[in-house]
């Protein structure tokens, strides 16, 4: 017998490195894939793959020759942000290593993590530009492309006005991409600029920065070691956000920490929970203020808390009365004794935390709904401490970057907003004329109104042009890293694509938009790289910046997004302007001007002391940092916390070490303590909004105030500690009426200095607020979705009234008005699978994913399946009320309850029963294709934000 | 020093499958060859619970007692590796194994089944340590580099931990007494109910 003896020195060592931070017969869903066999693309795989042994090796051991380097880049797939260690050899990634010194993934990665080495095989993408010629996709030049595609826009723009060009932008950039693009997108003249966010978390950025300041997680993955109770809402952390479940089943094990999961499915989350409260989908508001309502009932409140900082209790309080047990149970299905449970455990465990996402944003009603859960934290007192917060895990791995980088219709980069005051900030910022930009437009009205939403693009192409409030209709689209197929409403969205005059898709895989119409001619395809071959910082959903590495050189003839920015700038005539003070090296601006830029503009959000070296140095440093607090412990970066999470204030040198948790008011600002915003006013209704007795600890005004401005300096007599070059920035900046001048509009970062040297927060102190009354609900109410199961509760909490809104008409009343109950019994509603992302364009061209995940299905009942007799693993036809269907595989399972069906999101290239594999660029198509959940899915927008409905429609079931 | 164990914590496996697809990453593992899964029990009802499985490199390893040609050893640590230029596919070892670990490369009838493939502990096979014919027939060998198996060191939630057998036990224990209910480990209560 052969034995072999192995030396492994280290490897004791290895494995309590790897746990250093944290402690030491049914059919599955699996089993139920596995059985479906291989798809066309698998089997085609398997029939060429060289089987006998391990497969061919483009990516072989670190055997001799050519030094084995680590580059250190971050997951590109969702906001958690894990550190990806790849090993380079001569320019080849061979390997993938853990990254245990990263503070917030300690080595851990989810099946997509740890299968992103693939992007360097890269088989399935997009190799070279292309153009769809006669129905087929033919190679051209990237010089052709720039010019055909860039007269044709010019076309376009000369006839119908720059807001006819739609350029959506993505999650995927990095901050300097993201950036860079907002800025194109004003330099081209139009705010019809916007990305993904808009379908995630735009109502939770909406919802919790009207609520006390910023629309962001509040604390962190890490954070969450501290809790005493989880509480997720609309979240499976499990498949969506599987490494932050390091950090919650962490808490729930050594704290003993109750783990309550509200979702209408018993998620795989809901599997790992304490309790799961299955919930009627789209009662968000009514379920919170069930809740609240024993709260209140028991006086369970933190009245000190409230009384110092929270303003607008008492109007929800009135609301929250008439949310009895009865009427919960009745409205949402959750028995009255489980909330009393929960209300119970709410109250009994603190500081706990709030988790959401889409189950909880992604609704007609999602305003509301954000604001509930935040007003619930704060009537709780759990806000602003460690182990507390709104953590809102996000979607993407830079959704929240380029959400801070105004890829926005609502706003240029930091959230300043449109007005004319938010032009001429960025004007100076970018050194250039406010009238040039002005010239850029149609007129100053389109340049100080909000654009189309990405999610009602396609009603910017079909409306008529009359309803449209822009000069014309969208007539080109440019798709920038954003899959077609998590848009609701597909069929409508097809019918767009077709009557375009110019389809631009740039992304490195083809993606569903390359198939989805029938279109013959007028689209070209851009291959654009993916973030393992460029540099940049991308931010994390706890605000932490971190900055990645180029692993290897862009693959085939792709190019780095930024790059095509400029090209596409230069042929516009506009590349001097966007580059202004930005180093161009060929035709590629150079990465760390464009955040230095950033530094110098984004005053209101602290993007300002985030220099690329500091970023760089916590990379190298990773190991210093705390994986609690996250706070460096000795070393270069001593004192500041990982990744610089904003707001960083001031300006690099002054070393803010950024603020771990929003709002926490226990520590100095200087150290990253802070009070609530004052953002709406200093009064309403005869009361005070700003703070009483509590005041971030250290601060030299001992009470509420309003944000700080040069005027408030000089009444403290605090302007004499500004510099002289300070003062002369300022005096420039504020011309005639320098006091009002303020902290995010002074360029110089003096007046933020000077008031956090005085321990002051430079945006204010005030209370955060119950009541957004600037919003059409001001206490958030219950409003049945468009498409509800119960015509009873219809009319007793109807929706609102048809309006016109982000240059569209937006329809309520009318679509609610009409019947489906009857033909369409079956609640839908979609989510994530934990080994896809987004559309999935990427994810399905991943072998090693794909494997695991083989065909698109849907998730029914028993019950409901017996009633339409599908048996499990029958094909059905799922109808949606808009004549949308789907045809794909049943599974039958009591994950959902009874009367609910979900299909996941991630699917495409199957289009109402045609597979449209033979569309794609020879070579370019995914391994898997499938039905989109959202030709099925149906009308319904936020009020607030133009979310779209995802998560409550209705559908029928039939047997194909 | 004892063997080399797999364990994977049901309290904290959330079926991610990051250990498959590490796994495929490490090896360059084609496609329908799975060395490592997951599996789940009570697929979407309470009581939902999850492992991953591989080659769990039993101390008296039933494949290699029923192996017609020997091509099965282990290693001074434990670890259960076999010889593929050896092996014939005959498909014993599958049916001897508890646990499904075998694996087989092509999926035609009458003997073709191809060489046997299997976890390997990430140690490789015979050849010399982290060379390009043991990269080829059996992945890396990270053993060899002082490194522990890659899913165990991805793991999502540090469910699956791999290494010293007595050292995977000691944070094992640990971390059931901190848990301060049961043991997480799959039919604990019917064992010890009442």
């Amino acid at each position: 017998m052969l034995i072999k003896k192995v030396e492994g020195a280290s490897k004791s060592r290895r494995l309590s490195e790897s746990l250093a931070g944290v402690v030491g017969g049914a059919m599955d869903r699996r089993t139920f894939l596995r059985r479906s066999g291989l798809t066309a693309g698998g089997a085609a795989l398997v029939a060429s793959g060289a089987l006998a042994t391990v497969q061919k090796s483009e990516a072989a051991p670190a055997v001799a020759g050519g030094a084995v380097e680590i580059r250190k880049n971050i997951c590109t797939h969702c906001s958690v942000g894990c550190t990806v260690n790849a090993e380079v050899q001569n320019g080849v990634w061979i390997g993938q290593e853990p990254a245990f010194d990263s503070p917030i993934n300690l080595g851990s990665h989810c099946a997509k993590g740890a299968a992103v080495r693939e992007h360097a095989h890269g088989e399935r993408r997009l190799k070279y530009p292309m153009k769809l010629v006669n129905g087929k996709y033919q190679r051209i030049s990237w010089e052709q492309a720039i010019n055909e595609v860039g007269d044709k826009l010019l076309d376009i723009r000369e006839k119908s006005g720059p807001d006819s060009v739609y350029w959506l932008g993505s999650a995927k950039f990095s901050n300097e991409q993201a950036y860079l693009l907002r800025k194109f997108a004003a330099l081209w003249g139009t705010n019809n600029i916007d990305h993904q966010a808009r379908i995630c978390h735009s109502t939770t950025v909406a919802g919790v920065a009207q609520t006390w300041g910023y629309g962001a997680m509040t604390n962190s993955y890490n954070d969450i070691h501290n809790s005493k109770l989880i509480f997720l809402i609309g979240s499976n952390a499990a498949e969506a956000h599987p490494v932050a479940m390091l950090h919650m089943l962490k808490a729930k094990e050594e704290n003993n920490a109750p783990f309550i999961v509200c979702d209408p499915r018993f998620t795989r989350t809901a599997a790992r929970a304490t309790e799961h409260v299955r919930m009627r989908s789209g009662t968000d508001v009514p379920l919170i203020w069930g809740i609240l309502w024993h709260i209140f009932e028991n006086g369970w409140e933190d009245k000190d808390f409230i009384a110092k900082r929270v303003w607008g209790v008492e109007q929800i309080k009135a609301e929250v009365a008439k949310w009895n047990p009865e009427e919960t149970e009745r409205v949402t299905g959750v028995p009255g004794e489980q909330l009393r449970r929960v209300a119970y455990l709410l109250a009994h465990h603190k500081p706990g935390t709030v988790v959401w996402c889409m189950g909880g944003t992604q609704h007609t009603v999602g305003n509301n709904n954000t604001r509930a859960y935040c007003i619930m934290q704060l009537v709780l007192g759990n806000m602003g401490v460690a182990g507390g917060g709104t953590n809102i895990f996000r979607g993407h791995d830079n959704v929240q970057g380029a959400t801070d980088m105004g890829l926005d219709v609502t706003s240029l980069p930091a959230y300043y907003g449109l007005t004319e005051a938010a032009w001429k900030h960025w004007a100076g910022v970018w050194d250039l004329e406010y009238d040039y930009l002005l010239s850029r437009f149609g007129d100053k009205k389109l340049m100080e109104e909000k654009g189309i939403p990405v999610s009602r693009w396609f009603d910017g192409v079909l409306e008529a042009k009359e309803n449209v409030d822009q000069p014309d209709t969208v007539k080109a689209m440019i798709y920038w890293g954003h899959a077609p197929n998590s848009q609701t409403r597909q069929p409508d969205l097809k019918k767009a694509m077709e009557k375009l005059d110019l389809l631009v898709i740039v992304d490195p895989f083809p993606t569903v938009s390359a198939v989805l119409h029938d279109r013959q001619d007028g689209v070209y395809l851009l291959p654009a790289t993916t973030q393992f071959e460029t540099d940049g910082s991308r931010t994390a959903s706890n605000r932490s910046l971190q900055w990645g590495q180029k692993v290897v050189e862009p693959l085939f003839e792709s190019k780095v997004d930024h790059e095509i920015m400029y090209l596409m700038a230069k042929k516009f005539g506009f590349a001097e302007q966007l580059c202004k003070n930005i180093k161009v090296e060929g035709n590629i601006p150079v990465v760390e001007d464009i955040l230095r830029e950033i530094n110098r503009g984004a005053w209101t959000i602290g993007y300002t002391g985030q220099s690329p070296e500091r970023l760089k140095l916590h990379m190298e440093y990773q190991h210093t940092f705390d994986k609690t607090t996250l706070k460096a412990n000795g070393g270069p970066c001593d004192g500041d916390y990982y990744g610089l999470p904003w707001p960083c204030w001031g300006t690099a040198e002054m070393k803010h070490p950024g603020t771990p948790n929003l709002y926490d008011n226990s520590k100095p600002v200087a150290e990253g303590g802070l009070a609530f915003r004052a953002l709406f006013g200093n009064e309403r209704d005869g009361e005070t909004l700003l703070a009483e007795g509590a005041w971030p600890k250290g601060s030299e005004i001992q009470d509420g105030h309003p944000a700080v401005t040069m005027g408030m300096l000089k009444k403290l007599g605090w302007d004499s500690d500004l510099t002289a070059e300070e003062r002369a920035t300022i005096e420039k900046i504020g011309g005639g009426n320098v006091d009002a001048v303020a902290w995010h509009t002074d360029t110089s970062g003096g007046i933020q200095r000077v008031a956090i040297k005085h321990g002051v927060s430079p945006f204010g102190n005030a209370k955060a607020r119950c009541v957004a009354w600037n919003f059409p609900d001001g206490v958030p109410l219950h409003r049945e979705p468009l498409y509800s199961p119960d015509r009873e509760l219809v009319a007793k909490y109807p929706t609102w009234d048809d309006k016109q809104d982000f240059r569209l008409p937006m329809l309520y009343k009318s679509v609610q008005d009409q019947d489906f109950s009857k033909d369409f019994p079956i609640i839908l509603t979609s989510g994530r699978l934990v080994e896809y992302e987004g559309g999935g364009d990427e994810t399905r061209s991943n072998p090693w994913l794909a494997e695991l995940q083989q065909e698109m299905f849907c998730e029914v009942n028993p019950a409901d399946a017996n009633n339409a007799n599908v048996r499990n693993g029958d094909m059905i036809w799922v109808h949606g009320p808009e004549g949308g269907k789907v045809k794909v595989k049943a599974l039958v399972t009591e994950r959902v309850g009874r009367g609910v069906a979900f299909m996941p999101f991630h699917f495409g290239g199957h289009f109402q029963g045609n597979d449209l594999r033979s569309k794609y660029p020879q070579g370019s198509d995914p391994y898997v294709l499938g039905e989109s959940t959202n030709t099925a899915q149906t009308y319904g927008y936020d009020p607030v934000t133009a979310m779209q409905e995802t998560k409550t429609t209705l559908c029928r079931i039939e047997k194909a | 020093m004892a063997r080399m164990k797999f364990l994977c914590d049901s309290e904290r496996c959330i079926e991610c499958n990051a250990c498959v697809t590490a796994c495929k990453n490490e090896h360059e593992v084609p496609w329908g060859v799975n060395r490592r899964r997951v599996v789940t029990i009570n697929d979407g009802k309470p009581g939902e619970r999850s492992l991953s499985v591989a080659c769990m490199h039993c101390s008296d390893a039933p494949c290699m007692a029923v192996c017609p040609v020997d091509c099965f050893y282990q290693t001074a640590d434990g670890v259960v590796l076999h010889n593929k230029d050896l092996c014939i596919g005959c498909g014993y070892c599958f049916y001897a194994c508890p646990f499904g670990a075998p694996q087989y490369p092509k999926e035609s009838n009458f003997g073709g089944r191809g060489k046997m493939d299997k976890c390997t502990f990430c140690a490789g096979g015979p050849e010399e340590d982290n060379t390009q014919a043991e990269f080829e027939k059996y992945g890396r060998n990270r053993l060899a580099e002082g490194k522990l198996p890659l899913c165990a060191e991805m793991c999502s939630t540090k469910a699956l931990l791999a290494g010293d057998g007595d050292q995977v036990s000691s944070i094992y224990r640990e971390r059931v007494a901190a848990r301060g209910f049961g043991a997480g480990a799959p039919g604990f209560d019917a064992a010890y109910k009442g």
